[in-house]
C-alpha cells in the first residue's frame, strides 16, 4: 500500500505507462503545474478551501444506497450504490473541477478551459468557473454540439462559451486536441482543465487525487454499514476517472476492482470503445497507455452509446492495473447497458447515466455469478436526466416508432 | 559527420543561411510528394523536411490538420512513404528529415522504424510531441543508426531547458518562434530575437527557426540571426490552393526559389 501510493514515479509514470509525451512548449507549464499541485496537496489551507467547496456546494458526502429490489431480483450477491448522481451537476465530474478551478486561482490564470465529449465535464468546469469568478471556455466536437444540445445550453447559461470543433472527428478526441492547441497558445493566461485520468502528468495523477474522494467515503460508509469490505468493486471506464476516484483507497485491500468498457455495437463489429479489451499501447493527448488504433498508428474513432465512454484511449494507470493485473476489465454492450438502464429505473428508482448504466450492467451478470452472502459496491458516477431524450428516441426506433409517437 | 552538418557547414562557407520547406507526405498524393521534393530540391531548398501524416496533430494548426486529413484519406503511412523517399535518394542531395508524431513510429517499433528511416535516406527526424525526458530510447536507437534527432526547443523552454535540449541535439536545433501551433501568420514575433540569442549563448548548433513564418521577407529578417528558416503551413496552403492544377509542382518550385533567394541576401555574411 505504501510503496504503491507513490505512484506515479517522479517522471509521471505507472509502470510503463503515463508520462508527458507533449510538444516543449508545454513542458515547463506542466512542470510548473506539478510544482504548484503538490504544494496545495500539502498545504491546509487549500485542502480545507477544497473540503468547504464539495460539502457546502457540491453535496458531499454522498450517499451509499443498499439496492435491495435489484438484488432480490437477481437472487445473488448484495448491491451498494456510491451516489455519485447526486452531486451538484449530475456526475462526479464536479469533484474533479472544483478542484482544478481552485488551483487555476491559486495560478493566477484568469482563464479556464475544458474538453467536453457529452458535456457533463464541460457543465461541471463551467459550474465551478462561475463560482470562482473565472472566465471559461469548452471545446467540444460539433457532432457532440448537436446531439447534446441541452447540455451546451447549460453552459452558456453559466457564461461559458463553447467552440464547436470541426477537426478530425469531431468528437471527443479532437475537442482535447483543440484545447491542447489552445493552451499552448493562451499557456500564459490559460489553465487547462482536464476532465478524466487521461493526458500528461500531472494531470492523471492530480485527477485521479480529487476523485479519489469517491473510493474514501464509500469505503469508510461501506464498512459502517456491513462491518466488512465489499467483495468486488464496479465502475465503468472510458477515460478512467470515476472508476480510479472509486479504486484508489481500495488498491491495499483484498478486493476485486473490475472496470467495465463499452463494448458498443460489440467488439466484433469494430464499433465499440473497449480500449483496454481490445485495444494495444500506444501514445495519445500526452501519455502512453492502450489505444485504438490502426496498424499504422492512426488513432481510431470510438463508439458508445454512451457518449462518455466514447473514447478511444484510456488513463495510464488502468493500463497499469490492467498490465499488474491488480484490476480486471471487462466489456459491456449498448444493448446490455440500455437494459441496465430500464432494470435500475424500475427496480429502484434511479435514473442511470447511460456511462454508469455500463456498471450496473455488469453487476447484472456478477452479481448472481457470486451468489448470495456476497457484497458488491458500483459506483453510479452520474444520473441519467441527460439522456432521456436519446433513450426515448432509441427506444422509439426499436419499439418501431410505437414509443415515439408522443 | 553527417548530412545535415555538412550542409550546414557548406552554407555558412558561402555566407548563406539554409531553406527548409516542409511538405506533409501524401498530400495530396505520394507522387506528388514525390515531384515536390525533386523540385524544391532544384529550386534551392537546402534540407526538406517530410511531416508523416497523423490522425491528431496537436502541434499543428489547421493548415496541416487539412493536409494530414487529405493524406490519410489518399492511404498515406510510413511504409508506402519510405519507398518514395528511397526513389529519390540518389537524385537529391539535400537532407531530408521527417517529421512525425511519436505514435505511428511506436505503433511500427521505434528500432525497425530507425533502422528503415536510415536504410530509405532520411538524415534526420523530428518528433514533436517526444521532449528530451521522454526521448532516450529512440535518441540512442537514432546514435546508433546515424539518424540525427533534432530537438525542437520553445519560447517557454526556460535556461536550463535549452541547455539540457542543446547537449543531445544533433543536426541543428529546431527553434519554435511562438507559443502556438504550426501556421502561417502576418507578422514575426517581437521577442524572437532575444529567444534565438538565449539559444545561441548555450550552442554553437546550427539553430532554425519554424512556425509562423510566411513570406521572403519572415525569411529575409529570420535569417540574419539564425542558420536556417523553416516554411510549412505557407507552402501546404499554396498546395491546398492548386488543387487539381496541371502547374502546382512548378509553383511551388517558383514560391520556393523566393523563400530561397531571402536567405542570400539577407545574412549576417
Amino acid at each position: 500500500m505504501a510503496k504503491r501510493a507513490r505512484l506515479p514515479d517522479r517522471a509521471g509514470r505507472f509502470g510503463p505507462f503515463g508520462g508527458r509525451f507533449v510538444p516543449e512548449t508545454l513542458m515547463t507549464p506542466l512542470m510548473e503545474l506539478e510544482r504548484v499541485y503538490l504544494g496545495a496537496r500539502r498545504d491546509p489551507t487549500f485542502r480545507r478551501e477544497l473540503h468547504a467547496l464539495l460539502t457546502t456546494y457540491a453535496g458531499r458526502p454522498t450517499p451509499l444506497t443498499p439496492a435491495r429490489r435489484l438484488a432480490g431480483h437477481l437472487g445473488g450477491a448484495e448491491i451498494s450504490l456510491k451516489r455519485e448522481d447526486l452531486c451538484h451537476t449530475g456526475a462526479h465530474k464536479i469533484n474533479n473541477t472544483l478542484g482544478q478551478a481552485l488551483l487555476a486561482s491559486r495560478m493566477g490564470k484568469p482563464r479556464i478551459i475544458a474538453e467536453t465529449g457529452a458535456g457533463q465535464h464541460g457543465v461541471a468546469t463551467a459550474t465551478a468557473a462561475a463560482l470562482l469568478g473565472l472566465q471559461c471556455e469548452v471545446y467540444m466536437g460539433e457532432e457532440d454540439t448537436r446531439r447534446q444540445a441541452l447540455n451546451v445550453f447549460r453552459m452558456e447559461l453559466l457564461g461559458a462559451r463553447v467552440i464547436p470543433v470541426t477537426s478530425g472527428s469531431r468528437t471527443l478526441k479532437d475537442a482535447m486536441n483543440e484545447a491542447l492547441r489552445d493552451w499552448v497558445t493562451n499557456i500564459r493566461t490559460t489553465y487547462y482543465c482536464i476532465g478524466s485520468t487521461a493526458g500528461p502528468h500531472p494531470y492523471t495523477m492530480m485527477v485521479r487525487d480529487f476523485q479519489a474522494v469517491i473510493g474514501r467515503e464509500a469505503r469508510a460508509q461501506f464498512l459502517r454499514a456491513a462491518g466488512v469490505l465489499p467483495d468486488a468493486l464496479v465502475a465503468c471506464v472510458g477515460g478512467g476517472s470515476n472508476a480510479l476516484g472509486l479504486f484508489t483507497a481500495f488498491l491495499g485491500d483484498p478486493v476485486r476492482l473490475i472496470g467495465v468498457e463499452a463494448a458498443g455495437e460489440g467488439l466484433e463489429t469494430g464499433r465499440h470503445a473497449a480500449t483496454l479489451a481490445a485495444g494495444s499501447p500506444g501514445i495519445l493527448h500526452g501519455s502512453r497507455s492502450y489505444l485504438l488504433q490502426d496498424g499504422d498508428g492512426q488513432v481510431l474513432a470510438a463508439h458508445s452509446v454512451a457518449p462518455g465512454l466514447d473514447y478511444p484511449g484510456v488513463g495510464p494507470e488502468h493500463s497499469y492495473l490492467k498490465e499488474t493485473g491488480r484490476a480486471e476489465y471487462v466489456t459491456v454492450t449498448d444493448g446490455e447497458a440500455l437494459e441496465a438502464f430500464r432494470l435500475l429505473a424500475r427496480l429502484e428508482g434511479l435514473i442511470p447515466a447511460l456511462e454508469s448504466a455500463h456498471a450496473v450492467a455488469y453487476a447484472l451478470r456478477l452479481a448472481p455469478a457470486l451468489g448470495p452472502g456476497r457484497r458488491l459496491l458500483v459506483c453510479l458516477s452520474g444520473r441519467g436526466d441527460k439522456d432521456v431524450q436519446s433513450v426515448a428516441g432509441l427506444a422509439g426506433a426499436t419499439d418501431g416508432g410505437g414509443r415515439g409517437a408522443h | 559527420m553527417g548530412r545535415i552538418e555538412e550542409t550546414f557547414h557548406r552554407l555558412r562557407r558561402r555566407g548563406e543561411r539554409a531553406l527548409i520547406p516542409y511538405f506533409t507526405a501524401g498530400d495530396p498524393g505520394l507522387e506528388v510528394t514525390r515531384q515536390l521534393v525533386e523540385e524544391a530540391a532544384a529550386r534551392g531548398a537546402d534540407l526538406i523536411e517530410l511531416g508523416l501524416p497523423f490522425s491528431d496533430p496537436l502541434a499543428d494548426g489547421p493548415t496541416i490538420q487539412r493536409a494530414s486529413q487529405r493524406a490519410l484519406a489518399q492511404g498515406a503511412s510510413l511504409a508506402k512513404l519510405l519507398p518514395v523517399v528511397a526513389s529519390l535518394r540518389g537524385r537529391v542531395s539535400a537532407p531530408l528529415i521527417l517529421m512525425s508524431y511519436l505514435n505511428p513510429l511506436h505503433r511500427h517499433g521505434l528500432a525497425a522504424a530507425v533502422q528503415e528511416l536510415v536504410q530509405a535516406g532520411f538524415d534526420g527526424l523530428i518528433v514533436p510531441d517526444l521532449p528530451p525526458e521522454e526521448g532516450r530510447p529512440l535518441d540512442r536507437l537514432a546514435r546508433a543508426a546515424g539518424l540525427d534527432l533534432i530537438p525542437l526547443v520553445a519560447p517557454t523552454s526556460g535556461p536550463e531547458r535549452l541547455r539540457l535540449i542543446a547537449r543531445r541535439a544533433r543536426g541543428f536545433l529546431y527553434l519554435v518562434a511562438l507559443t502556438g501551433v504550426t501556421g502561417a501568420r502576418a507578422e514575426l514575433p517581437p521577442d524572437l530575437l532575444r529567444q534565438i540569442r538565449e539559444l545561441r549563448a548555450v550552442t554553437s548548433k546550427p539553430i532554425c527557426v519554424g512556425f509562423g513564418l510566411s513570406t521572403p521577407e519572415h525569411v529575409r529578417e529570420v535569417v540574419r540571426w539564425a542558420d536556417g528558416a523553416i516554411v510549412g503551413s505557407a507552402i501546404v496552403r499554396r498546395i491546398e490552393e492548386l488543387q487539381g492544377d496541371p502547374g502546382m509542382v512548378g509553383k511551388i518550385g517558383g514560391l520556393i526559389a523566393a523563400l530561397k533567394g531571402a536567405t542570400r541576401d539577407g545574412g549576417q555574411g
